[in-house]
C-alpha cells in the first residue's frame, strides 16, 4: 500500500521476526543518526535482538531490567526516519516488556493494540487478560484477530492412511485413484476442519462480551506457514489462497480506523 | 549475553568496578560512591538466602522435579503438562503440578479447577486436589476475577514463585511437574535458581514442527545446558492434523462464498465410494519438510520423545489412545530417573 513502515520486535527471548522476513544473518549498522533498521524493502525497516546474536541458537537469558534497557534503546537509538506506521511485535503476556513499551511509548502516543488469539477457551481466557491490561494502562484496543481459525484444503491436498492392527499404511495414491474412479465430483470440493474447538463462540463472541472490535478470522493455511518459514510475504503470489484474503481484509479495516 | 541473576552479580545500573552486591565491601568500596544502590548494598544482609533453606526442606519430600518448557507460546506446553500429570496420577504416583506462568495461568482451566480457592493450614498453602494423588498450584486460584490481568514485573513474579516453592505443602510426592511460561527470562532463571539446590531431574521441551518454533527450542536447549538442567527430551506437538472422512466438513467454493456440501458429500461417498469411510485423512499444517523436531534433536544431541498429532477435538478432550505412545516414551524416561 506504499506506506512507510517500521517493524520493531521486542520479544527478547524468542525473536521470530528476522526469520519471518527472510533477514536471518543480517547485522545492525550504526550511523551518526543512530542504529539503522534492517530494510527488507525500501519502505519496510526492521529491528530485533535477532540481529544482535552472534549465534542464533544462543539463549538470551535476561531478567526484566536488562530487557527493559534494550527496549528503551530500540526506541531511543534506532533511526526509523519518517514512517507512517511502527508495528511493535511483543512477546506473549503482560509483564516487563509490555509495561515498559507502554511506559516509554505512551508519552508520544500509542494508537492502539491488536490482539491475536486462537479460538479455544484456554486462549480466550488470556485474551481477556490482555484486554484488561490495555484498558488498565489506557491503550485503545483496535481489535482482536482469531488466528488458526479452521483449516481449509482441497481434497486432493490431503494424505490418507489406513489404520490397521500392525500400524498405519499410507493409502494416499489408492484413495485418490479410488475417488477419481468412483466419486470424481468430490475433487471439486474443499474440506474444512475445525482444529480448535470454537463451539463456545470463539473470539467473535468474546469480543462482543468485552465490547472490543472483532477484526476477523484467519484460517490455518500451510502455505502461510511456508511463507513465514521462508521469509516471504503471503501477498506476493497466489499461493496463500486460504489466508491472504482474510489478512488483507483485516489490514483494510485497520488502516480505515486510523 | 546472559545475566547470572541478581543474587550476587552486578546490577544494571551499578557503577564501574562494582565489587558485587554480595561482596564484603558492597556499598562501602570506593567505587560505590554515588551508585544508586549504595545504600541498599551497605545495609542489606549478606550470605545465603534463608528462603532457600525453607525451599530445600519442602522439597525433601518431593522425589522428582521436572520442568516443562517451550520456546514459543501456544505450542501446547500446558496441555502437555496437564496430560502428563494425569498420566502419572493414573499410574498411582503422587503428583504435584505447579503452574509458574504468572501472566497466563492455563492449568486451572485444563484440570477443570476454575473458581477454586487456596486454603491455608498450619502446614502451609494447600494445593488444590483434582484427584487424591494430584495436587495443583497456580496463581489462577488467587485471582478474584478471571479476566484480571496480572501486570507484574520480574521481581514480583519471582517472589510468588519462591512462595510457591517455600509455602506450599505438597506433602510426600513422587513427581513435581512445573509448567513454565514460554521463554528464558525471570521465571526460568528463578525456578532454576531456587530449585536447583534441591535438585532438578530435568526438563521436557514442547514445540511445534516449524522452523520458527525450532529456533526457539534450540535456545531453550542452550538455556538448559547453560544452567545445568538435563534435557529429558523434546515433544513435537501439533504434528499434523488427523481426521476421519466422516469428521470433515465439505464446502463448494463459489463466487458468492462457500456453500456447505457436507451432507451431500457424505451421502455421495456412502453411495459411490464407501471404502473411504475407513481411512483417516492427514494434513500437515506446519511444514516439517526440514525434518521437524526429530532432526533438530539429533543435531543438538538431545532425546526426541515423540510426536502428538492435532486431532479434531484434541483440544477439547484428550483421548488416551491418541497420545498413548508418546506418553509411554515420556513415562519411560521419567521412571528411569535416579532415586
Amino acid at each position: 500500500m506504499d506506506l512507510q513502515v517500521g517493524l520493531l520486535d521486542i520479544d527478547i527471548c524468542g525473536p521470530s521476526i528476522p526469520k519471518m522476513l527472510g533477514l536471518e544473518g543480517q547485522d545492525i549498522h550504526q550511523s551518526n543518526l543512530g542504529w539503522s533498521p534492517v530494510y527488507v524493502e525500501s519502505n519496510l525497516g526492521v529491528m530485533s535482538i535477532g540481529f544482535m546474536l552472534p549465534n542464533p541458537d544462543d539463549a538470551v537469558i535476561w531478567r526484566g531490567p536488562r530487557k527493559n534497557g534494550l527496549i528503551k534503546q530500540f526506541l531511543k537509538d534506532v533511526d526509523w526516519g519518517e514512517i507512517d506506521y511502527l508495528v511493535v511485535d511483543a512477546p506473549p503476556g503482560t509483564s516487563d516488556e509490555h509495561i515498559s513499551i507502554v511506559q516509554y511509548l505512551q508519552a508520544t502516543g500509542i494508537d492502539g493494540a491488536i490482539i491475536v488469539t486462537t479460538p479455544q477457551q484456554v486462549s480466550l481466557i488470556d485474551v481477556r487478560k490482555e484486554i484488561s491490561f490495555c484498558k488498565k494502562v489506557g491503550v485503545p484496543v483496535l481489535g482482536v484477530v482469531e488466528n488458526m481459525s479452521g483449516l481449509r484444503q482441497p481434497l486432493s491436498d490431503l494424505r490418507f492412511v489406513k489404520p490397521s492392527e500392525a500400524g498405519e499404511t499410507d493409502a494416499t495414491e489408492w484413495a485418490l485413484n479410488y475417488i477419481k474412479e468412483k466419486a470424481p465430483e468430490l475433487l471439486s470440493l474443499v474440506t474444512c476442519s475445525e482444529v480448535f474447538d470454537s463451539s463456545k463462540g470463539g473470539a467473535e463472541k468474546m469480543c462482543d462480551e468485552m465490547k472490543v472490535p472483532f477484526l476477523g478470522k484467519v484460517p490455518m493455511d500451510p502455505q502461510l506457514c511456508k511463507a513465514a518459514e521462508e521469509g516471504r510475504s503471503c501477498f506476493d503470489d497466489q499461493k496463500c489462497s486460504a489466508s491472504a484474503p482474510a489478512l488483507k481484509s483485516i489490514v483494510k479495516k485497520l488502516t480505515k480506523i486510523d | 549475553m546472559e545475566n547470572g541473576g541478581d543474587g550476587g552479580g552486578v546490577p544494571e545500573n551499578a557503577n564501574e568496578h562494582c565489587p558485587g552486591t554480595q561482596s564484603e565491601t558492597a556499598g562501602k568500596a570506593e567505587a560505590c560512591a554515588g551508585c544508586p544502590n549504595q545504600q541498599i548494598c551497605a545495609t542489606a544482609p549478606k550470605g545465603p538466602d534463608p528462603d532457600l533453606l525453607a525451599i530445600i526442606e519442602r522439597m525433601n519430600t518431593v522425589k522428582h522435579k521436572i520442568l516443562v518448557l517451550s520456546g514459543k507460546g501456544g505450542v501446547g506446553k500446558s496441555t502437555f503438562s496437564a496430560q502428563l500429570s494425569f498420566a502419572l496420577a493414573e499410574m498411582d504416583y503422587q503428583v504435584g503440578l505447579l503452574d509458574i506462568d504468572i501472566c497466563g495461568p492455563s492449568i486451572p482451566k485444563m484440570l477443570g479447577l476454575e473458581g477454586q480457592g487456596i486454603h491455608q493450614s498450619n502446614l502451609g498453602w494447600q494445593p488444590v486436589y483434582v484427584e487424591s494423588n494430584l495436587g495443583v498450584m497456580s496463581i489462577g486460584f488467587m485471582l478474584p476475577n478471571q479476566d484480571d490481568a496480572v501486570i507484574w514485573r520480574g521481581p514480583r513474579k519471582n517472589g510468588l514463585i519462591k512462595q510457591f516453592l517455600k509455602d506450599v505443602d505438597w506433602g510426600d510426592i513422587d513427581y513435581l511437574v512445573v509448567d513454565a511460561p514460554p521463554g528464558t527470562s525471570d521465571e526460568h532463571i528463578s525456578i532454576v535458581q531456587y530449585l536447583q539446590i534441591a535438585g532438578i531431574d530435568g526438563a521436557i521441551i514442547v514445540t511445534t514442527p516449524q522452523q520458527v518454533s525450532l529456533i526457539d527450542v534450540r535456545k531453550e536447549i542452550n538455556f538448559c545446558k547453560k544452567v545445568g538442567v538435563p534435557v529429558l527430551g523434546v515433544v513435537e506437538n501439533m504434528s499434523g492434523l488427523r481426521q476421519t472422512i466422516s469428521g470433515l466438513r465439505f464446502v463448494k467454493p463459489s463466487e458468492s462464498g462457500d456453500i456447505d456440501a457436507t451432507e451431500w458429500a457424505l451421502n455421495y461417498i456412502k453411495d459411490n465410494a464407501p471404502e473411504l469411510l475407513s481411512v483417516v485423512a492427514c494434513s500437515e499444517i506446519f511444514d516439517s519438510s526440514k525434518g521437524g523436531a526429530e532432526k533438530m534433536c539429533h543435531e543438538m544431541g538431545v532425546p526426541f520423545l515423540g510426536k502428538v498429532p492435532l486431532i479434531h477435538s484434541f483440544a477439547r478432550q484428550l483421548k488416551r489412545e491418541d497420545h498413548a505412545s508418546l506418553m509411554r516414551s515420556v513415562l519411560q524416561v521419567l521412571q528411569l530417573l535416579k532415586r
